[in-house]
């Protein structure tokens, strides 16, 4: 990566300070408050799976059974493992179809019983985490067998709502060019507070997210990566009511990335803002340990607001991810920090602006897999405008050495891709990365020009907001609609009840693990960087 | 030609010119197989009217599939004297044109308050005509500025739904129905409507939606209007700022200033 905009180092030094400043007490309140998905994740990792006839899932019926007869803020592993080895369950699946008929007494042990307790659940956590270890390995392993395509990386999204008809097509993708198969989740599953079971076959708009599905696809794409002797990375969404038990499934299933914003959420969902920022730290310690690539999603922000004058918040959304990601174990290589290309064509030096922000983000997160989003919002059904400005996005993305290309649609907001769309969509970017994919090498903006100056406006603007948002705090800038222009209040939304404060004796074997690999040094597997992303910049 | 038919224009007038392109899951790998995709091409286009028509452009697609460029000349005569406009009781408005009217109209908040009732579990509709996030690349009513949503999620009763409208002075309440065994949708809309009318003075505007109702039904479900499958958030909103912010000398159901504007900064 060159430096191209001559930004004052100190200017940066002093932003990361203010995130970090104004993201200790959010981090204090996920250190010390736990939630139901959590709870259920635990419950996961330990390979806990199936659901009632009902569809229910066992993970939500041990839970819930907990939480009512001893309450949630010791931890469920405590009193589920408890009543495991005393009660003479076969398995956890077998406690769990007995607390879903009310016939488990569920008690928090003291003394020998607890010791035993915690002794069952650390083993049965150990044996989770050791599968994501393995999980770890064989990707890395897959890669080495086939190869790692070089950035950027393309990024396709299928979407029928049917596992079996998005598996060819992710397949047939994949052929065609892309790097990353994404399957767009079914309209509305962020809201539920349980994981649909099993593979499916209808959704809305997408495909429901399941540990399943998860494995049907990843098999499937090793079948194409071992054909096309290159690796195809899957993608999936850790995000909404369920996001750490969607981040352990993650990891269990070996997915290669998964969108996990701090924020987004709470924004765009109207999900209760400390109930986001306790699952994303849990499921940031996952993502961390299982290699996962997150993508976080301040591209959303300019759907809502204007991308010129909201530039500082993507900017200012981006360090605050960072700073969430790295407290939760994450690596720089690990940090797909997402942008956009959401200027209104119509305002003179429009591209100018794209390069000056792009460039920006590409300088202040050397280190970092970006994700780059295409333009949407400007796109109008005029499908030969569009498919001019979707080359001028890929020409932005490969000027300021953009590392995840989301691949741009001419019928955007129009209807679900043709084939024809997406085949002319990578032509376009073919064309772009063979006739200017090093023109990179000589884009040096004019010192003191309009690019280099617009991006010291942006850096200027974000430490302002910076500044602000320590002085009132962050839960406070949400609901005061800082981000995405939406007012997001601390203690509104949706999940609140199932937040609950950590007792002194809290346990959970699962983040014991996490956060332990995590201290343990560079040595550490968890330390590495999660692939060679960057290093051919 | 005269006034009341057209052509398409290519480059003169008359010459009745267009453009179309489209795929054929046929392959486009060896020679034959090219003369045998590009001659259904022709095929298609002249069916459709295409005469004379030529392949500009054809390209395979993995192994199974050819996309084609096709231009050609049509002999369809358009007469306008027939041609039907769709008729829609309220304007599409932009976001910005229903906010402003909002506040000319209504001169503060227009507060929705919608719900899923009874069984329902379903949010997915309401939640896409309701949250910021939207549907159909449209933002939702939260992302309008001059309107006020409150969301209550699903399985709300009918009473709750109720005493919350009135606690919010709602000027709209949208109920979504997905849930269709045993006319479940219709049996929920009628309830709303009858316990909103038990109620007495002042009754929002009532809004039911889900895939399965038909928009014809408004009047005999008791509510003032229906969007079946494929409703988009501009659409509510657009009806709303109609029925609710029009002009002053208003068609309008609830007149604005009949009500204290409270709470929302």
């Amino acid at each position: 990566m060159r430096a191209r905009l001559n930004l004052d180092p100190s200017q940066v030094r002093r932003a990361r300070d203010l995130a970090a400043r104004a993201g200790q007490p959010i981090v204090e309140i996920a250190r010390t408050h736990t939630t139901v998905s959590v709870e259920r994740a635990v419950l996961r990792l330990a390979g806990l799976r199936g659901a009632d006839a009902n569809g229910m899932p066992w993970v939500n019926h041990v839970v819930d059974a907990v939480r009512a007869a001893v309450g949630l803020e010791h931890g469920v592993a405590l009193p589920a493992w408890h009543a495991l080895v005393t009660q003479g369950h076969e398995s956890l699946a077998a406690l769990a179809a007995a607390a879903a008929h009310g016939t488990v007494a569920f008690r928090l042990p003291v003394g020998e019983d607890a010791a035993a307790a915690r002794s069952a659940a650390s083993a049965a956590l150990v044996g989770g985490i050791a599968r994501i270890d393995a999980n770890r390995v064989r990707r890395d392993r897959l890669i080495a067998e086939t190869a790692d395509p070089p950035t950027p990386w393309i990024y396709l999204i299928v979407a029928t709502g049917d596992i079996y008809e998005d598996i060819p097509q992710a397949q047939a993708a994949a052929r065609e060019g892309a790097d990353v198969i994404a399957v767009i989740r079914s309209t509305g599953q962020s809201l539920l507070d349980y994981v649909p079971e099993g593979a499916t076959r209808e959704g809305f708009a997408g495909t429901y997210a399941t540990q399943e599905n998860f494995a049907l696809m990843r098999a499937a794409l090793d079948k194409t990566s071992r054909e096309l002797g290159r690796y195809v990375r899957l993608t999936n969404y850790a995000s909404g009511l369920c996001m750490p038990e969607i981040a352990a499934l993650a990891g269990l299933e070996r997915l290669d990335m998964m969108l996990n914003d701090c924020m987004y959420g709470i924004i765009f969902r109207d999900i209760n803002p400390r109930r986001t920022f306790i699952d994303q730290r849990f499921s940031r310690q996952v993502h961390a340990r299982a290699g996962i690539i997150i993508n976080t999603g301040e591209d959303n922000y300019l759907t809502t607001a204007d991308a010129i004058d909201a530039a500082h918040t993507v900017v200012v959304s981006q360090l605050l991810n960072e700073y969430f990601g790295k407290e939760a174990g994450l690596t720089d290589g690990q940090l797909g920090l997402g942008h956009a290309f959401e200027i209104n064509p119509a305002v003179p030096d429009s591209f100018l602006y794209e390069l000056a922000h792009a460039q920006l983000v590409r300088e202040l997160f050397p280190d970092a897999p970006l994700k780059y989003m295409p333009p949407t919002k400007h796109m109008t059904g005029n499908v030969f405008a569009g498919y001019l400005l979707d080359a001028f996005f890929n020409l932005c993305g490969v000027m300021t050495d953009q590392s995840i290309l989301l691949i741009g649609m001419m019928t955007e907001g129009i209807h679900t891709p043709f084939l024809s769309d997406r085949d002319l969509a990578l032509e376009n970017v073919r064309y772009v990365r063979d006739a200017a994919g090093r023109l990179g090498e000589s884009f040096v903006p004019a010192p003191g020009g309009f690019i280099e100056r617009r991006a010291g406006q942006v850096l200027e603007e974000s430490l302002a907001l910076l500044r602000r948002i320590c002085d009132d705090g962050l839960l406070n800038a949400i609901a005061d609609g800082t981000f995405g222009i939406t007012r997001r209040p601390a203690d509104g939304g949706r999940g609140l009840d199932g937040v609950i404060m950590r007792a002194d004796d809290y346990f959970n074997p699962a983040s014991d693990i996490l956060e332990r690999r995590e201290r343990a040094g560079s040595a550490d597997p968890a330390s590495r960087p999660a692939s060679p992303v960057g290093a051919d910049r | 030609m005269t006034g009341a038919f057209v052509r398409p224009y290519g480059d003169t007038t008359g010459d009745g010119r267009v453009q179309v392109s489209f795929t054929l899951p046929l392959p486009f790998g060896t020679q034959s197989e090219k003369a045998l995709a590009e001659g259904a091409a022709m095929q298609l286009a002249a069916k459709m009217g295409l005469d004379p028509a030529m392949v500009v452009h054809a390209k395979g697609m993995g192994p199974d599939f050819t996309f084609f460029v096709v231009y050609g000349r049509v002999s369809h005569l358009v007469d306008l004297s027939q041609v039907i406009v769709a008729e829609r009781e309220f304007p599409l408005l932009s976001p910005a044109e229903v906010n402003l009217r909002i506040r000319t109209g209504l001169g503060r908040k227009l507060v929705v308050v919608g719900a899923c009732i009874g069984t329902d579990a379903h949010t997915v509709g309401i939640d896409a005509i309701l949250n910021v996030k939207g549907h159909a690349g449209e933002k939702g009513l939260e992302y309008y500025r001059e309107v006020r949503v409150v969301n209550l999620g699903s399985q709300v009763a009918v009473p709750d739904l109720v005493a919350r409208a009135r606690a919010e002075s709602a000027d709209a309440v949208l109920v979504s129905q997905v849930v269709t065994q045993r006319d479940a949708h219709i049996d929920g809309a009628r309830k709303v409507a009858a316990a909103f009318d038990a109620a007495g003075p002042p009754r929002p505007v009532l809004v039911v939606g889900g895939p399965r109702f038909d928009p014809s039904m408004a009047a005999s479900l008791g509510v003032d209007k229906v969007f079946g499958r494929g409703t988009t958030p501009g659409e509510v909103a657009s009806y709303l700022a109609h029925v609710l912010a029009s002009d002053a000398s208003g068609s309008s159901r609830v007149p604005a200033g009949t009500r204290e504007t409270t709470g929302e900064p």
